[in-house]
């Protein structure tokens, strides 16, 4: 568990010297700062609107991130072959995915809280104050966190045993399958065909929910998420990666390296 | 018996390729190996014969389609066997972004050292391979030479006892390569067992206690340099000045081969003093008298002839 | 090799024991959303306009999605008899605006929209304005001129307006003939049991959606029971000339000659005359329910 620590700190290293990262933290302040100026056209909702467009650059941001760094995770030390020097350490390589897992959840964690440090900035400019109700913005932060963990565990899954390219393509099919993964349930009611809808519906359980972490509509209109809800989503999130970080696992034991 | 340094059975792998990867090439065919604890192994072949493919074989990069291997009595699938061993992988590349310190520093973090241990270790390495000033410096302004160098430090960083190298030194120049033989031979000297690939004759012959020779995926003949059939010395050559003329002369000058103003003429090793006597007779200026070696590449070239001779597949490249 | 093969056993139970974990969780994330969410959430971007630019080129995609939610959202209000069709207009905004190709859309969606609570949102001029937007996308799909003339006739009851629908979807040569006729029937009639009887018979013989064929069959169950009441109270009529008072049971039109057999409504349940002496419905007939709830539908 030591040595998959070191290979997260390497991974989160090696993203803080990416100075690619810092723009699109600096991209995500500036979406705050146009919200700001959206909020002042619309008169009476301009903390509405602070609110979602901010949630919405943290999520979007983050997506990029866990997205297109996620898939080179694996595939750019194969491909540069550093692998090859450290596989041949006493190191398991589940351990090795372990660690690049953590290392860029860290990453995304840090990046979102500097951006959440950004949307709470905008608030306060706004606002001049925060309230109570304010603290809501920090369980929909929690859950975008959650969803772009589950979405790296998803890109270093496809990065163990594909191209980049198509990794990239399979988990944002995924990630944008698993937002409508609600209105496959309902599909019964415009298919005529019941084996169609009963596959759907299995699907529509088994397929990573994204929108269970979609709390937004509540976060900007202030309204409280049941701390029940925090935990469920919590659980769904470990279950869900663990799972897929099994598989990862499994299929990158077996890999040959070129 | 002692337990051997590296002990490989019947090792054998495919690559699949073409469409869908259907198809397999033999690259690897039932190799079986020992390497003496100690000594310092030459495993010698063309590019593409199958070093690499045994060595990633052993360090557990890839998986054999049959076969198996053990490294000091642990068997290769072992995780505690990586313990003991150093590998330098062929053409190294780094972590671009971090400096050859940060590197080393990193790779000892999976062996189970003290925090001023790998410290030490790390200084020390730095120093031994020539890098201690250029330490601070990230990856990405190495030239391939120091690259190597790095390489090397993480292999030997945590005292392995077997070395493993793949090519160490391709890309150096005479410099570098002449510090690699140095690093060898020291880790001869403290008792360590080094293994290393390689096409080229003369640096087997200076290192090695024995080589190892690896032709289309067949082990062809294990012995001490020089021993292996096919490279022994077939006759002398002698290498000569002859400013005279006249028929004796011209009838030397005949079968000599010239090179500017020398020539150069071959006898078999029972002849040699005739020759020398006629020369001396001619008033010819003798410069040099050595050994004739077939070439390795010739000696390639004679296995793969005989390969296709065969129709068995020839050397598959695993890259 | 042992390892590898306990391994794939290790995995061959992990896996479904994971998602099994997945597939309970999920359900109870379900349960504990919908106590989060509110309905007016499923819309919170009511601007079609922005919905169809951020959709990029996948806005008839979207469109589809919408629609799918439309009809759940429908279905799901009708099965829990709930009232309230707050959000069906703005689904049906989106829908549109995404594909405004999305034929079905217009049609179920006016009939739906028009309706009287509670089988629809009682919105019969926002069922006008989602076909007009629907024909000035698709001037060629003359059955949206049919629609239109339905809300005008059933609905507002402008029938100045609904024969004026029907006259112009008549002008397209693959109209059938009955558009023409209607035009005209309405023009000179106004609101008459035949034209009301013909044009919900038309919408239940050729529509494939279960739920609008339904809402048409009940139509025309109420229009039938309506005119066998009438006819009813024609014959209490004359068996009142005849006998001097007014028939307290049907049977007794039969027992007078001026009926062959006892008449029953569509369900099946023989009609009774209630306490004012009118034929009505049977108390036990799911008609007469229908009947209570929708007022005097025709």
């Amino acid at each position: 568990m030591r040595r998959a620590g070191a290979v997260a700190l390497n991974t989160f290293r090696e993203a803080v010297r990416d100075r690619v990262l810092y723009n699109l933290v600096f991209f995500a302040l500036l979406m705050m700062a146009a919200a700001i100026f959206v909020g002042q056209i619309s008169i009476g909702i301009e903390e509405m609107v602070i609110k979602s467009l901010g949630l919405s650059a943290i999520s979007v941001i983050g997506l990029l991130i866990a997205v297109f760094t996620g898939v080179g995770l694996v595939y750019k030390e194969m491909d540069k072959r550093t692998l090859y020097a450290l596989l041949a350490k006493p190191v398991r390589r589940w351990e090795f995915l372990l660690g690049k897992f953590g290392g860029l959840s860290l990453t995304l964690a840090v990046n979102t809280l500097a951006m959440a440090a950004g949307l709470f900035a905008a608030l306060l400019y706004v606002k001049h104050h925060l309230e109570r109700a304010d603290a809501v913005l920090l369980v929909a932060i929690y859950f975008i966190l959650l969803k772009l963990m589950l979405v790296v565990a998803l890109a270093l899954l496809f990065s163990c045993y594909t191209t980049p390219l198509l990794a990239i393509l399979y988990t944002s099919a995924l990630y944008v399958a698993g937002l409508f993964v609600e209105d496959m349930r309902t599909f019964h009611l415009t298919t005529a065909n019941p084996a169609v809808a009963g596959l759907m519906r299995g699907l529509s359980y088994l397929l990573p929910n994204f929108e269970n972490f979609n709390v937004m509509a509540a976060a900007a209109h202030g309204r409280e998420i049941p701390s029940v809800l925090i935990l469920q989503n919590t659980a769904y999130a470990v279950l869900y990666c663990g799972i897929v970080l099994t598989i990862a696992a499994a299929v990158f034991s077996r890999r040959n390296l070129k | 018996m002692p337990v051997a340094a590296i002990e490989i059975d019947n090792l054998t792998k495919d690559y699949p390729y073409g469409f869908l990867h259907l198809k397999k090439k033999r690259s690897l065919e039932g190799l079986t190996m020992r390497v003496e604890r100690g000594e310092v192994f030459g495993f010698l072949g063309p590019n593409g014969a199958g070093k690499s493919t045994t060595i990633k074989l052993l360090v557990g990069l890839i998986f054999p389609e049959a076969g198996t291997a053990r490294i000091l009595g642990k068997p290769i699938t072992d995780i505690e066997m990586h313990r003991d061993i150093g590998y330098l992988p062929e053409q190294p590349y780094f972590y671009d972004y971090l400096t050859a310190a940060e590197v080393l520093d990193y790779f000892a973090r999976f062996h189970d050292l003290t925090a001023a241990d790998r410290k030490e270790r790390v200084a020390r390495m730095l120093k031994k391979v020539g890098l201690e000033t250029a330490g601070k410096i990230q990856l990405r302004k190495y030239s391939k030479g120091m690259l190597q160098r790095v390489g090397l430090a993480q292999a030997i960083l945590h005292d392995p006892q077997v070395v493993i190298l793949d090519e160490p030194m391709s890309g150096l120049d005479p410099i570098g390569r002449r510090e690699v033989r140095d690093i060898i031979l020291e880790l001869k000297r403290d008792g360590r067992t080094v293994m290393f690939s390689t096409h080229i004759l003369s640096d087997a012959e200076m290192l090695c206690d024995r080589v190892g020779v690896i032709v289309g995926g067949k082990l062809r003949g294990v012995g001490a340099p020089g021993e292996i059939v096919g490279m022994k010395a077939h006759g002398m050559e002698i290498l000569f000045e002859l400013a005279a003329s006249g028929a004796s002369a011209a009838a030397i000058i005949a079968k000599a081969t010239k090179t500017g103003d020398r020539y150069r003429m071959q006898a078999p090793e029972e002849e040699l003093y005739k020759a020398l006597e006629q020369l001396r007779g001619v008033g010819a200026k003798i410069l040099s008298v050595a050994q004739v070696k077939a070439s390795l590449e010739e000696y390639f070239m004679h296995l793969i002839e005989a390969d296709r001779a065969q129709g068995a597949a020839v050397e598959v490249s695993g890259k | 090799m042992s390892t590898t093969s306990s391994r794939n056993w290790l995995l061959l139970v992990l896996l479904p024991m994971g998602f099994a974990g997945v597939w309970q969780l999920q359900h109870r994330i379900d349960g504990q959303r919908a106590a989060v969410h509110q309905e007016r959430d499923e819309v919170v971007l009511r601007s079609g306009k922005l919905v169809k630019a951020m959709s990029l080129e996948y806005a008839p995609l979207m469109a589809d999605i919408y629609w799918t939610r439309v009809v759940q959202y429908y279905g799901d209000k009708h099965a829990r008899h709930d009232p309230n069709f707050e959000l069906l207009w703005p689904l049906l905004d989106l829908t549109t605006t995404l594909d405004p190709n999305l034929l079905v859309a217009y049609r179920f969606g006016s009939t739906f929209l028009s309706e009287p609570a509670p089988r629809g949102a009682g919105q019969p001029e926002l069922g006008v304005e989602l076909l007009e937007r629907g024909i000035k996308a698709n001037p060629e799909y003359w059955r949206l001129y049919q629609d239109l003339g339905f809300i005008y006739y059933f609905e507002l009851k402008d029938y100045a307006k609904a024969s004026a629908a029907f006259a112009e979807g008549s002008k397209n040569p693959e109209a059938l003939i009955w558009m023409k006729i209607m035009a005209a029937k309405i023009a000179a009639e106004g609101e008459s049991l035949s034209t009301s009887v013909f044009l919900w018979n038309e919408v239940y013989e050729t529509t494939k959606d279960p739920l609008v064929k339904d809402n048409a069959l009940k139509h025309l169950q109420m229009l039938r029971a309506e005119e066998d009441c009438k006819q009813l109270d024609a014959l209490a009529d004359a068996f009142q000339k005849r006998t001097g008072r007014r028939p307290t049971r049907v049977v007794e039109l039969v027992q007078a000659g001026l009926l062959e057999r006892l008449p029953v409504d569509p369900m099946g349940y023989p009609y009774v005359f209630g306490p004012d002496g009118k034929a009505a419905l049977n108390l036990n007939s799911p008609l007469l329910e229908q009947q209570l709830l929708h007022g005097d539908t025709k």
